[in-house]
């Protein structure tokens, strides 16, 4: 299957960077004439999950792959994982620290909405090793 | 609709100017007030204005992934030169007020600025 792949480096705790990733997959959608609202649904997934490894991991990966029809997005981390996963998914369910918060973040919503916003989200963790988020979105109706 | 140009608005909130945008037809009918970024990524619908007194790049981050024009820092944050520059890239509108968030919404208010959600 063609496509284009992009990879991104994420340190952990760089707010400064958050969101370079998210800004580049935008500007490519829009040279890519894909619909404003399928977009937003895409960016703004991925923000929350490029977010999430600045704020609780060490350092990540995020892999997109786009085509004609989809696109794919896994960010791979290495950091302490997450213990329940199904609690990781409520909304207000958060150990964000301090610092995290007063980035505006921290509210545990990132996870419910990156899932409102996608067509497949999948969440896959190892305490103590890393997490795996993978996101997928259609880009055409 | 109301008539709410970037221009008159700077003028209403006594604005400093810190990025224009390309844009100066840009019509301002809806406002989120908001120190949570999340919460604002949530909204179904993305407003016009986005009033925040979170002064740091994420503000500017997601105004862009929630295609929201313009921002006000408000309560008199210091906004660093990377915001800025962020805000230029992004093509955002960026002001700067001395105003509390209260004060910056309520004349917003009284100007038939309406909510988003
Ligand atoms: N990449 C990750 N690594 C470790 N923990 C994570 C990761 N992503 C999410 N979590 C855990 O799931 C919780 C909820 O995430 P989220 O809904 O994005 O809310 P928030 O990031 O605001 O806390 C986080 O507080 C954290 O405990
Ligand atoms: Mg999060």
């Amino acid at each position: 299957m063609s496509g284009i792949t992009f990879t991104y480096k994420i340190e952990g705790g760089d707010f400064v960077n958050a969101g370079k990733a998210s800004s580049e997959i935008k500007r490519t959608l829009k040279q890519l004439n894909v619909a404003q609202k399928t977009i937003r649904r895409v960016v703004v997934s991925l923000y929350e999950a490029e977010v999430n490894i600045v704020a609780h991991a060490h350092r990540g990966n995020i892999d997109v792959a786009i085509n004609s029809e989809n696109i794919s997005i896994i960010l791979k981390d290495e950091g302490p994982g997450i213990k329940d996963i199904d609690k990781a998914m409520e909304v207000g369910f958060s150990t964000a620290s301090p610092s995290v918060i007063s980035m505006g973040f921290g509210a545990g919503m990132g996870l419910p909405n990156m899932k409102k916003n996608s067509d497949y989200l999948n969440v896959e963790s190892e305490v103590g090793v890393g997490t795996t988020v993978t996101i997928k979105v259609a880009l055409i109706e | 609709m109301i008539d709410m140009k970037p221009e008159k608005l700077i003028d209403i909130i006594s604005g400093n100017m810190l990025h224009l945008a390309g844009d100066d037809s840009l019509n301002l009918d809806t406002v989120i007030a908001s120190d949570l970024m999340s919460d604002v990524l949530t909204l179904e619908n993305e407003p016009d204005i986005l009033v925040t007194g979170l002064a740091n790049t994420q503000c500017i981050r997601t105004a862009e992934m929630a295609d929201i024009p313009f921002v006000i820092i408000a309560k008199g944050k210091k906004v660093s030169q990377e915001i800025i520059d962020l805000a230029r890239e992004g093509d955002i509108y960026l002001i700067s007020t001395h105003l509390s968030i209260y004060k910056c919404c309520g004349l917003l208010y009284t100007h038939g600025i309406k909510d988003t959600f």
